[in-house]
């Protein structure tokens, strides 16, 4: 099985060099993509598979051994998120093609779609299946290098400007980890995750606190954590909605995963249980406040995804195995679920001209699908029994009883204040966009409306563009797999319980990279401690 | 472990002035202070390696001596990432200064000088081999060491330049400090 780890990473960026050679021929470019992606859902499932009944694959690049060259560790952590997001970014392309072939576009900036969206899937898998963090930092920058091509697409105004902010924002972020990384070798000797798990227990507790502050601002602001979240609802709706549909599943999810990662492995105390609880409640109030008082539908959506991020942040700073398991399904939940909303937004975008709830009007009946679509997408997110929204959360809110802190209680009224918010939103905006009839849209006034601000990028315009069934149909694969998630909410639950047995005893973890034990390297170590090695 | 003095204040210095300009308004000046933070984190990571020593390779350098590679490799790394993100960030700089001077109909103008030939062409360009020949001519009179330093020149021809100065603001559109945010 362990030819497929590195495969995963290499096969996107074989299809993405490959496409990016056929930019003039548009279906063998459609082509390429489409297999190289489906190629990799395939062996991810598979990998999912052999790692859950096998234990860990390991991989040491070009024969060099753990601590000394790139080492890539696939857990079942791991493995369940390079299966759910390359499900997601199958089904994203999926769309775009569809998007593609109705607008009929054949200009340049669409011919650079391709290859760059399998950079970006190329840079997820990097960072999923890194092993150290010099690599995790290198799958982020390509993801992020690749994004920033996409957020830009076509060189509208509207696009630089957010594109910019967007760029700014992730490259301070990118330096943060660097320098995150220069301390740990610093303080540590290593790069290996494993190895560096090791050796953090024995640091002073105050370097500890700088080295874990500094990992969880640079992946806080990738992830849209509070504090550091406000570039994200600005930079994400201006990108075309396939895009932002891919982002907002899966690039914060990467900040999420480093962060379960570092935590978990590097602080198996768990010392920074007390900041992250005040950060979760804090995302999760502003986020869905947030999103209260916006009238553009990709908008609300963008704040309810940072708003989410506070459940994953509760669920890690529980960080009981119980605690982490739900945190595991709920990042699954969250990546289906808000990609498929995003997708519905595309379309209702499509088939309403905009997504401004103050113009949209009797969708309804003009497009009873995406009204089903949205609907129980809205549902689903909302935490309505018996989805998987529902589901995780609950899950969530158990492990935090059994732990029983009066600051978890806080933390589960603020959850359930949240959910009850979030749900709220959404069927504001399926009132407002799908039941109202068309006539009463002019010079509407209800108390429902009376708070919505509109996007200050909104033009006002309203262009109708035809929907292809392609669109339609992946939108609805990907909701039927939000109910999947539902139905088999038993095994997948199980599957995250044992993912975080795992991860909640980082000595699984290192006795996979290091199947002999640590004492030799010790000795012959080239890091800072060489001096006294080599002697 | 041990570092250099100068290396620790040379890298604070730069951490602080690209933090400083970071900050500006103009993209330009953002770039700038993001070349210097990344190459203080380059430093920073050069630091970790520990003292100095000779170079680490495996036939002919003494274990004691050498020094940490591991470090080395991953600044080669991050600087070739921050060469590729400077470039795409040049890229959009002129493409927001481009939207900027002509907006959307920047894209739809036609190429003015399309049916010329090449003669009038560089007629039309010879605006700017005028400015290389000033500074041929400001080299050779330095190389000929009359004494002149580059400052002097600057100094003995401040209405030459003010007039070319003006001149060209006159002909090409001034950015507004790159953007209109």
């Amino acid at each position: 099985m362990t030819p497929l780890v590195p495969l995963i990473v290499c096969l996107p960026l074989l299809g993405a060099a490959v496409a990016l050679t056929l930019g003039q021929r548009r279906r063998l470019q459609v082509m390429v993509s489409v297999a190289s992606l489906a190629a990799a859902t395939v062996m991810s499932a598979v990998l999912l598979v052999l790692v859950d009944r096998f234990g860990p694959a390991v991989v040491q690049v070009g024969g060099w051994e753990a601590p000394w060259g790139i080492v890539l560790v696939v857990d079942r952590l791991s493995a369940i998120m390079l299966l759910i997001s390359a499900l997601m970014l199958l089904g994203v392309l999926l769309f775009a093609v569809g998007q593609g072939i109705v607008d009929g576009d054949t200009e340049a900036p669409v011919s650079i779609f391709h290859p760059t969206y399998l950079v970006l899937a190329a840079g997820l898998f990097n960072a999923f299946v890194a092993g150290d963090l010099f690599t995790m930092y290198v799958g982020f920058e390509m993801l992020l290098s690749a994004s920033y091509v996409l957020l830009t697409l076509g060189g509208t105004g509207a696009r630089i400007r957010v594109g910019i902010t967007y760029i700014v924002v992730s490259l301070v972020s990118s330096l943060l980890f660097l320098s995150a990384i220069a301390l740990i070798y610093g303080a540590t000797g290593t790069v290996t995750l494993a190895l560096i798990a090791e050796r953090m227990p024995d640091l002073p507790a105050d370097i500890q606190l700088i080295l874990g502050l500094l990992l969880l601002i640079a992946f806080g602001v990738k992830a849209a954590v509070f504090p550091m979240s406000f570039w994200l609802p600005d930079s994400y709706p201006t990108a075309p909605a396939p895009v932002t549909a891919v982002f907002a599943g899966l690039l914060t999810k990467v900040g999420v995963y480093a962060i379960l990662r570092t935590q978990t492995l590097f602080f198996p105390d768990n010392q920074f249980s007390m900041p992250l609880m005040i950060v979760a409640a804090l995302t999760l109030l502003v986020g869905i406040l947030g999103a209260l008082a916006q009238a553009d539908i990709k908008r609300l959506l963008s704040f309810t995804l940072i708003s989410h991020i506070g459940y994953m942040l509760f669920g890690i700073a529980i960080g009981t195995p119980l605690a982490l398991a739900a945190t595991i399904f709920y990042v699954v939940h969250h990546i289906t679920v808000q990609t498929t909303l995003f997708l519905a937004a595309g379309l209702i975008d499509r088939v309403g001209g905009t997504t401004s709830l103050s113009r949209l009007g009797g969708l309804l009946k003009s497009a009873p699908v995406v009204a089903i679509l949205f609907f129980l997408g809205a549902l689903n997110l909302g935490g309505i029994p018996p989805f998987s929204g529902f589901l995780g959360k609950i899950a969530l809110f158990q492990a935090g009883t059994i732990v029983g802190d009066p600051i978890i209680y806080v933390l589960i009224g603020v959850g359930a204040l949240t959910s009850l918010l979030t749900l709220y939103t959404l069927a504001r905006a399926w009132n407002l966009a799908f039941w109202r009839p068309k006539n009463q849209v002019k010079d509407y006034t209800s108390s429902m409306s009376a708070s919505l601000v509109e996007d200050p990028q909104d033009e006002g315009i309203v262009l109708k563009k035809t929907v292809s069934p392609l669109m339609v149909g992946t939108t609805t694969a990907m909701l039927v797999l939000t109910l999947g998630l539902t139905i088999f909410a038993g095994p997948i639950f199980e599957l995250t319980t044992r993912a975080a047995g795992n991860i909640s005893s980082p000595s699984t973890y290192i006795d996979a990279v290091f199947p002999i034990g640590t004492g030799a390297i010790e000795d012959t170590n080239v890091g800072t401690n060489f001096e006294g090695g080599a002697k | 472990m041990s570092a250099s003095l100068t290396l620790v204040i040379l890298m604070a210095v730069m951490y602080a002035a690209g933090v400083y300009v970071m900050l500006e308004r103009s993209l330009t000046r953002v770039l700038i202070g993001f070349l210097l933070v990344g190459n203080a984190t380059n430093l920073l990571i050069f630091i970790m390696s520990g003292r100095a020593g000779s170079s680490p390779i495996v036939t002919g350098t003494s274990l004691l001596d050498m020094v940490d590679p591991i470090p080395q490799v991953l600044i080669l790394t991050a600087i070739v990432i921050n060469f590729g993100i400077t470039a795409l960030l040049l890229a959009l700089i002129y493409r927001s200064w481009w939207l900027a001077q002509l907006g959307d109909e920047g894209d739809t103008l036609t190429d003015e000088h399309a049916g010329e030939s090449a003669g009038e062409a560089d007629a039309t360009f010879r605006s700017s081999s005028d400015d290389d020949d000033a500074i041929a001519e400001s080299i050779e009179g330095f190389e000929r060491g009359d004494g002149a330093t580059s400052d002097e020149v600057s100094r003995n021809r401040p209405a030459n330049a003010g007039g070319r100065a003006g001149a060209s603001a006159r002909n090409t559109p001034v950015p507004d400090e790159g953007d209109q945010r």
